[in-house]
């Protein structure tokens, strides 16, 4: 599933990076440690964190994970969509939590 | 000139913070100890620091006026200032950014606040042990331009602190300095070289109980001993 199937089956917004969305989604991880996403979410993860620090798109690139969601409709900050435009790392709001997000998402079959 | 330090103290304001942690017991204890300067860091408050300062001057030891922040991102830093008036500018905005929570003593502790002769003024009874929704950029850029220093704290440790919780410090930040716990956890992140090597790093206690502050151990050196000076360094 790419992260435009993944978007479109669960109704969701993407606020920037739209260069990555035709990305491979596979599988899901959820934790808001970076530190701890950076040593064990795998490639081509969708990545559901509360953080919106500019360091999680590091993260994603460093990773090359699928996308980034945030729930909960938390604000993202400017620079933070900046980075993800210039990494192609989508960046997905959600008014659903983080529990929420994974039920949706094993619904789908990611 | 060497100076030895200490920058990283609570006071009993700070819901964790010792009873005993009052302003003369904090800067004679730190005397005693033979240090030549500390910073008063309470969480996500100030209003401890110039009775400190006071006592300090009474104790014959500098003491500069700062504040451990909780950011948005459950990080902590030391925000250390030039004078009270700034760490007080520093505090509103802190303070109109918290939950508008009240403390819950029996759970946290108590938040008390002394004048410069351990007499007991008030009690604070925001919530003081949480997150401001100041984001840790955004937190360091407010005490840069009130001329302070932005300083990460306990980047060692696996919890509340930059690393932890953000992967890696933002290196398009102007930070100088960062302070670590133990050096045996700080020379494992410079060994997998999580952190760069040319920041400075100074060791604090962050002392929560009287015999937690630091003997003469960490040191920086300065042109002049003055809180200016330190903070130009830092």
């Amino acid at each position: 599933m790419k992260v435009s199937d993944l978007v479109e089956k669960l109704n969701l917004k993407v606020v920037s990076g739209f260069g990555g969305i035709e990305k491979e989604v596979k599988g899901v991880y959820t934790c808001d440690l970076l530190s701890w996403v950076m040593s064990h979410a795998v490639k081509g993860n969708a990545w559901i964190t509360v953080q919106v620090h500019p360091n999680i798109i590091a993260v994603a690139s460093l990773l090359e994970l699928s996308c980034i969601i945030i729930p909960e409709d938390i604000e993202i900050e400017d620079v933070t969509l900046e980075k993800s435009n210039q990494e192609a790392i989508p960046v997905i709001k959600s008014s659903m939590n983080s529990y929420e997000l994974c039920l949706k998402l094993s619904q789908i079959g990611v | 000139m060497h100076i030895y330090i200490d920058f990283h103290i609570h006071t009993a304001l700070s819901p964790c913070g010792d009873s005993d942690m009052t302003p003369n017991n904090i800067v004679n204890m730190a005397k005693l100890k033979g240090l030549d300067a500390i910073a008063i860091t309470d969480h996500n408050s100030c209003e401890n620091a110039k009775s400190c300062i006071e006592a300090g001057k009474t104790a014959g030891i500098l003491v500069i006026p700062g504040m451990e922040i909780q950011t948005r991102e459950d990080v902590h830093a030391l925000c250390l200032f030039r004078n009270i008036e700034s760490a007080m500018t520093f505090q509103d905005l802190v303070y109109n950014s918290l939950p508008q929570l009240k403390n819950r003593p029996n759970v946290f502790g108590e938040q008390i606040l002394f004048d410069c002769r351990d007499n007991v003024i008030g009690i604070n009874d925001r919530l003081l042990l949480t997150s401001s929704n100041i984001s840790f950029n955004e937190a360091c850029n407010l005490v840069k331009k009130l001329n302070g220093a932005f300083i990460p704290a306990h980047i060692d440790r696996n919890s509340f602190s930059v690393i932890y919780n953000l992967g890696f410090i933002p290196d398009n930040l102007p930070i100088k300095t960062v302070e670590y716990s133990k050096y045996e956890d700080l020379k494992r992140l410079k060994d997998s070289k999580i952190i760069k090597p040319d920041y400075r790093f100074i060791k604090s206690s962050d002392a929560h109980y009287l015999w937690d502050i630091l003997e003469r151990e960490s040191f920086i050196d300065v042109d002049e001993f003055t809180v200016s000076n330190i903070i130009d360094v830092l």
